[in-house]
C-alpha cells in the first residue's frame, strides 16, 4: 500500500511532458555508483487492515496500568472530550507554520489567546507559542541569561527535575558554561544561603522548579531578590502546570524567565511526548525570547487580525544571530492547553486543589505505615517525597499488582537513600489509594 | 472574529471537575497563603461555546486536506488517517513515561525497529529518536561532533555551511558554540568547490549540507566534498530535511555523510499540526555511535530495555524520550509502504516536481536551468521587471485561486525566490490545475497587475500589517 495517486499512464503523459523515458532518469544527476541496486531491506509492506491488526498487536504488548502513582514531570491528567475533538480537526492538524497569515487565522488567533492565557496565568508580559518541553525551555532560557549579560555560570537547584538538569548540562557544556548545582534544605526547598554564596557577578541565571521536583513549593520572591542583588536572572520553573491553577505566579514574585512543562494542561502522557515547554518572561525580553510570536495587527481594510511578528529574533532571519535555533514548535499541544484552559477556565483552581487534597490524603495513608515519613516539610502540590523501608521493593509490589509504582530517588539522589517520590493527581481515586497503602503495609 | 476572552461570560462554565472522595482541607492550612493566588483569570465559557469558537477558527485555517500545499522545504505530503487512528490507541497514549519496562515492551519494540528501520533507509549505524523536530535534530548532531573532537582532544571551532542552507542550520552551529563559516553556491547552484577547499582546514570540524539542497538539486560533486572535508579530518553532516528526494533511491550514509537528521514530518508522512509536534532522529556511523543522546533501547533476546550506559554520550537534549506519539505514526507508514512504497515515493516526488518544472518554464524563470530534485525553484524577477509583480504578490493571489503558495523569498540567495515542492502524494489533475492557476496569474500579472497586487480578496482578512505588528507588538490581549 502507498499513497501514490498516478497511475502507469499518467506517468508515462508526465516523462513524455518532462521529456524522459524512465523514472531512473530523474535521478541522471546521482552519480551510477551511489544508485541502490537493490530494495531496502525492511519488512514487507502491509495493507491497511494488516497494518492496523500489527499495530494493535504492538499496543497490546504494553500493559496498562490500574492506575499510576508516578508524576515526575509527566502528568495523568482527566483532559475533556472537547479537546480531542477540537485538535482532531484537520484544518488545524494538518497545517504548517503559519507563514501565510491571511489563510492562517485559525491557529495565528488560537496561538494570540493561548499567549493571553499563559502570561495571565504566569504574571508575565509575553509567552511564546511552545518550546520542545519543560527541559528545553529551561535549557534555552538559561543560554539565552547567559548570552544577553554576557557571562558564563549557571546556577542549578538540586531540587530541579533531574532530567531538566542534564539537559540544561548538555546545552550548557555545547556553549562552554559552567554549571553549580544549589543544595536543598530541610524544607526540601532552595537552600537561600546556599545560594547567596553561590552567586556572585559572573552568575548569569540562577534556575529553580516550583513545584520542584519533590513536590515541593518554592518561595520564589526571596529567591528573585537574591538573584536580582547581583543582577544575575532568575529562571523558574515549574513541574505540573495546574499547579498555576493556586500557585501565586512566578512573574509576580519577581522570575525573569517561568518555563515548564505544559502537558497537564490536555495533552496524554503518550510515553514522554508530544508535550509543550511553556516559555514566558517580561517585557525586557520580549525582543530576545526564543520561539513563535504571534502578534495582532490590522488588514488593509483595518480589520483585526493576527500575524506571525518580532521574526527577526528567529533562524530563518538572523540565521547564525538568531535567538534560537527552534523552528518548529509543539503547536498542537499548545492548542490542546488553550482548549483545556477554555474548557476549565475557572475551574482550573478547583482541580488544582482537588489534586492537593489528593496527595494529602495518600501523604497521610503512607505516613501512618510503619518506616515510612516525609523526607521533607515544606508545602506541597500533588507529589511528595517519602522515606520508606525499601522503596525497589514497594515499586516491585506495586507493579505486580498493576500500578506504576512511584520514582526511586536513589539514582538521582544517593544522598536521600531509599527515598520515593509519589503522586496523586485527580485521577487516582480514594479505592486506589486505600490498596496501595494496603499494599504496603 | 470575537476573541476567546470577549466571549466570556462572568459564572458561565463548561463541564465540571470530579467531586473529591478524601477530606477537603483548606488549602491555606497546608500550604502558607503567601504562596497563593487569589484568582485565575482564564475566560468563562460553555462547552458549546468553546467548541463553535474553535470550529470557527478552524474554518479560518488552511491544511493539506483541505489542497495542494506545494511549501517547498517543507513536505506537505498527505498525513495518511490509519496512522492517526493507530496512535490514538490507549495502549500507545496512556503510558507514563516512566511506567515499568515490563509495562512498555510494545513501545520498546517499536522504537528499537523504527530506529532499525531509519538506519536502514539511511546507511546508519544506529539512530536516537530523541530530538523533538528538526532543528533540534540539527543540534544534537551538532554536539555528536562536538564531543567526537572532545575525545580527539581537538578543538575547531568552525563548521562550514553553503549559503543555500536552511536558517536553522547556521543557528543550530551557534547554538553549539561553533563559529559559523559560509561556503558559496557555484554557478549550478552546487557547492563552489574551490571555495570549500579554501575554507576547509584542520580548525573546520565539518560541513553541513543539504542534499538535495535547497535549491532542488542534487550535489552533483558529493564524493569530492566528501573527501575535501574527510581530507582534514573534518566530519560530514546531512540536514535530511529533502530526504524525501533520495529514500530508497540512495542513502546518505553511502554517499559519505557521516551523520544524518530527519524529519518525521516531512518524509515520514507525520502531520505538522499548525508547526509542530515534529521529530528530529539523528543517524550517525559506528564511529559516532557512542556519542548519541541517552537514554537508548536495547534488546535482549525478546525483551528490550532503557540503558543509559553509554560514557561519552553527549548526554541529554530533551526530557523522556522525545516525541514518541509522533514516532508510531512514522513506524506505521514505514511499515505501511515498505520498500517498495519507500523508492516510489522519491520517483514521483521527483516525477511531480520536474513536471511543474517543465509547465511552469515558459511563464517564470528558472532559478537554475537543469533537472531538479523533489522541488523547483524560480525567480520571480521577470514578473518584478516586466509589471512591479513582486513574489508576495503572487503568493498572495495563489491564495484566491484556493492554494497554499509555494514557500516564497528562500532560499535567500535567489532573488524573488518561488520554491515549490508538489510531494508525491498529489495527482496530475492537481498539478495541472496549481500549473493553470500559477500561468493565469503570470497572464494577471502583464495585464492587471493592479490585481495581483491587491490579492488576497477572498481571505476572511486582507493584507496585514506586519511592520506595525513589529512596531507596536500586542502579544497577549488586554481589555482596554
Amino acid at each position: 500500500m502507498d499513497y501514490v495517486p498516478h497511475t502507469p499512464e499518467e506517468q508515462i503523459e508526465m516523462m513524455k511532458a518532462i521529456g524522459i523515458e524512465s523514472l531512473e532518469a530523474l535521478f541522471a544527476d546521482i552519480p551510477e555508483k551511489y544508485r541502490l541496486k537493490k530494495l531496502l531491506e525492511l519488512p514487507p509492506p502491509l495493507s491497511e487492515q494488516e497494518i492496523w491488526g500489527h499495530m494493535s498487536n504492538l499496543a497490546a504488548r504494553n500493559r496498562l496500568p490500574k492506575a499510576t502513582l508516578m508524576g515526575a514531570g509527566a502528568y495523568h491528567h482527566y483532559i475533556p472530550a472537547v479537546v480531542g475533538h477540537m485538535i482532531d480537526r484537520s484544518e488545524f492538524y494538518t497545517a504548517y507554520t503559519p507563514y501565510q497569515a491571511e489563510i492562517s487565522q485559525g491557529i495565528l488567533q488560537a496561538i494570540y489567546e493561548y499567549q493571553t492565557m499563559i502570561t495571565r496565568l504566569t504574571g508575565t508580559k509575553v509567552a511564546n507559542a511552545s518550546m520542545y518541553d519543560g527541559a528545553t525551555a529551561m535549557a534555552e532560557a538559561a543560554v539565552l541569561a547567559a548570552k544577553t549579560l554576557g557571562r558564563s555560570r549557571l546556577l542549578l537547584a538540586r531540587s530541579i527535575h533531574p532530567e531538566y538538569r542534564r539537559v540544561v548540562k548538555t546545552y550548557a557544556w555545547a556553549n562552554g558554561y559552567d554549571c553549580t548545582e544549589i543544595p536543598y534544605g530541610a524544607s526540601g526547598q532552595v537552600d537561600a544561603e546556599a545560594l547567596r554564596g553561590l552567586l556572585d557577578k559572573t552568575t548569569a541565571a540562577v534556575c529553580v522548579q516550583s513545584p520542584n521536583f519533590f513536590g515541593v513549593i518554592e518561595d520564589v520572591k526571596p529567591l528573585a531578590d537574591l538573584v536580582h542583588g547581583q543582577q544575575s536572572l532568575l529562571v523558574a520553573g515549574f513541574t505540573d502546570a495546574t499547579s498555576l491553577g493556586i500557585l501565586k505566579p512566578a512573574g509576580d514574585a519577581g522570575a525573569d524567565f517561568i518555563v515548564g512543562e505544559g502537558q497537564g494542561f490536555g495533552n496524554p502522557m503518550n510515553y514522554g511526548g508530544p508535550y509543550l515547554g511553556i516559555l514566558a518572561s517580561t517585557d525586557a525580553f520580549m525582543r530576545k525570547i526564543p520561539g513563535r510570536l504571534v502578534g495582532a495587527t490590522v488588514d488593509r481594510e483595518g480589520t483585526r487580525g493576527y500575524v506571525l511578528t518580532l521574526q527577526t529574533r528567529e533562524q530563518h532571519i538572523r540565521r547564525e544571530k538568531a535567538t534560537s535555533n527552534i523552528c518548529s514548535n509543539e503547536a498542537l499541544c499548545m492548542l490542546a492547553a488553550a482548549v483545556y484552559l477554555a474548557s476549565l477556565g475557572k475551574n482550573l483552581k478547583k482541580l488544582a486543589a482537588l489534586n492537593v487534597w489528593k496527595a494529602n490524603y495518600l501523604k497521610n495513608r503512607l505516613t501512618a505505615l510503619p518506616g515510612w515519613k516525609p523526607l521533607f516539610s515544606g508545602p506541597v502540590y500533588n507529589e511528595f517525597a517519602l522515606a520508606c523501608p525499601d522503596a525497589r521493593a514497594a515499586n516491585a509490589r506495586l507493579e505486580a499488582a498493576g500500578y506504576t509504582g512511584g520514582y526511586a530517588l536513589s539514582k538521582d539522589y544517593p544522598e536521600l537513600g531509599g527515598g520515593i517520590l509519589l503522586c496523586a493527581t485527580e485521577m487516582l481515586r480514594r479505592e486506589d489509594m486505600d490498596c496501595v497503602a494496603d499494599l504496603l503495609k | 472574529m470575537e476573541l476567546i476572552f470577549e466571549m466570556s461570560r462572568p459564572g458561565r462554565t463548561a463541564g465540571s471537575i470530579a467531586a473529591s472522595d478524601v477530606p477537603e482541607v483548606a488549602l491555606d492550612k497546608i500550604i502558607d497563603p503567601a504562596l497563593l493566588r487569589s484568582e485565575v483569570d482564564l475566560p468563562e465559557l460553555s462547552e458549546v461555546d468553546i467548541v463553535r469558537h474553535y470550529t470557527r477558527l478552524s474554518r479560518r485555517n488552511f491544511g493539506v486536506d483541505m489542497g495542494f500545499y506545494p511549501l517547498g522545504s517543507c513536505t506537505m505530503k498527505y498525513n495518511p488517517k490509519v496512522n492517526e487512528n493507530v496512535a490514538s490507541l490507549d495502549g500507545f497514549t496512556s503510558l507514563h513515561p516512566y511506567a515499568p519496562e515490563t509495562f512498555a515492551q510494545g513501545n520498546l519494540q517499536l522504537l528499537h525497529e523504527l530506529a532499525a528501520s531509519l538506519s536502514e533507509i539511511c546507511g546508519m549505524a544506529d539512530f536516537t529518536l530523541q530530538p523533538a523536530a528538526g532543528a533540534h535534530g540539527e543540534l544534537t548532531g551538532v554536539m555528536v561532533i562536538k564531543k567526537h573532537f572532545e575525545k580527539k582532544g581537538q578543538k575547531r571551532s568552525t563548521i562550514l555551511i553553503p549559503d543555500a542552507a536552511h536558517g536553522t542550520n547556521p543557528a543550530s552551529v551557534a547554538l553549539c558554540g561553533f563559529q559559523v563559516a559560509t561556503v558559496r553556491s557555484n554557478a549550478e547552484g552546487g557547492v563552489d568547490l574551490g571555495h570549500l577547499r579554501e575554507l576547509m582546514s584542520e580548525d573546520v570540524a565539518g560541513l553541513m549540507l543539504t542534499n538535495p539542497n535547497t535549491l532542488g538539486l542534487f550535489e552533483r560533486n558529493i564524493e569530492e566534498v566528501a573527501a575535501i572535508v574527510h581530507g582534514k579530518g573534518g566530519l560530514l553532516y546531512c540536514d535530511g530535511a529533502n530526504a524525501n528526494a533520495l529514500v530508497g533511491v540512495t542513502r546518505p550514509g553511502d554517499l559519505g555523510f557521516d551523520i544524518i537528521q530527519l524529519n518525521l514530518h516531512k518524509t515520514f508522512s507525520t502531520p505538522h499540526g499548525c508547526g509542530g509536534p515534529g521529530s528530529g532522529p539523528v543517524g550517525v556511523k559506528a564511529h559516532l555511535v557512542p556519542f548519541l543522546p541517552v537514554p537508548r533501547v536495547l534488546k535482549e533476546g525478546d525483551r528490550y530495555r532503557w540503558s543509559e550506559e553509554f560514557p561519552d554520550s553527549i548526554g541529554r537534549i530533551r526530557s523522556f524520550y522525545g516525541n514518541f506519539n509522533v514516532m508510531v505514526k512514522a513506524y506505521t507508514y514505514i511499515r505501511s509502504i515498505g520498500a517498495v512504497g519507500l523508492k516510489r515515493v522519491s520517483e514521483n516526488a521527483l516525477l511531480n516536481a520536474n513536471y511543474i518544472k517543465e509547465r511552469l518554464r515558459p511563464w517564470y524563470q528558472l532559478a537554475y536551468d537543469r533537472a531538479c530534485m523533489h522541488e523547483c525553484v524560480f525567480t520571480g524577477e521577470r514578473q518584478v521587471q516586466e509589471s512591479g509583480v513582486h513574489t508576495t504578490d503572487i503568493a498572495k493571489r495563489l491564495l484566491d485561486y484556493g492554494f497554499h503558495p509555494p514557500t516564497i523569498y528562500f532560499p535567500m540567495i535567489v532573488r524573488e525566490a518561488i520554491m515549490i515542492e508538489p510531494t508525491e502524494t498529489e495527482s496530475k489533475e492537481t498539478l495541472d490545475e496549481f500549473c493553470e492557476a500559477m500561468i493565469s496569474i503570470a497572464k494577471e500579472a502583464k495585464e492587471n497587475p493592479g490585481l495581483v497586487k491587491s490579492a488576497p480578496l477572498t481571505t476572511p482578512v486582507k493584507r496585514l500589517d506586519d511592520v506595525l505588528a513589529a512596531r507596536k507588538p500586542d502579544v497577549c490581549w488586554t481589555l482596554c
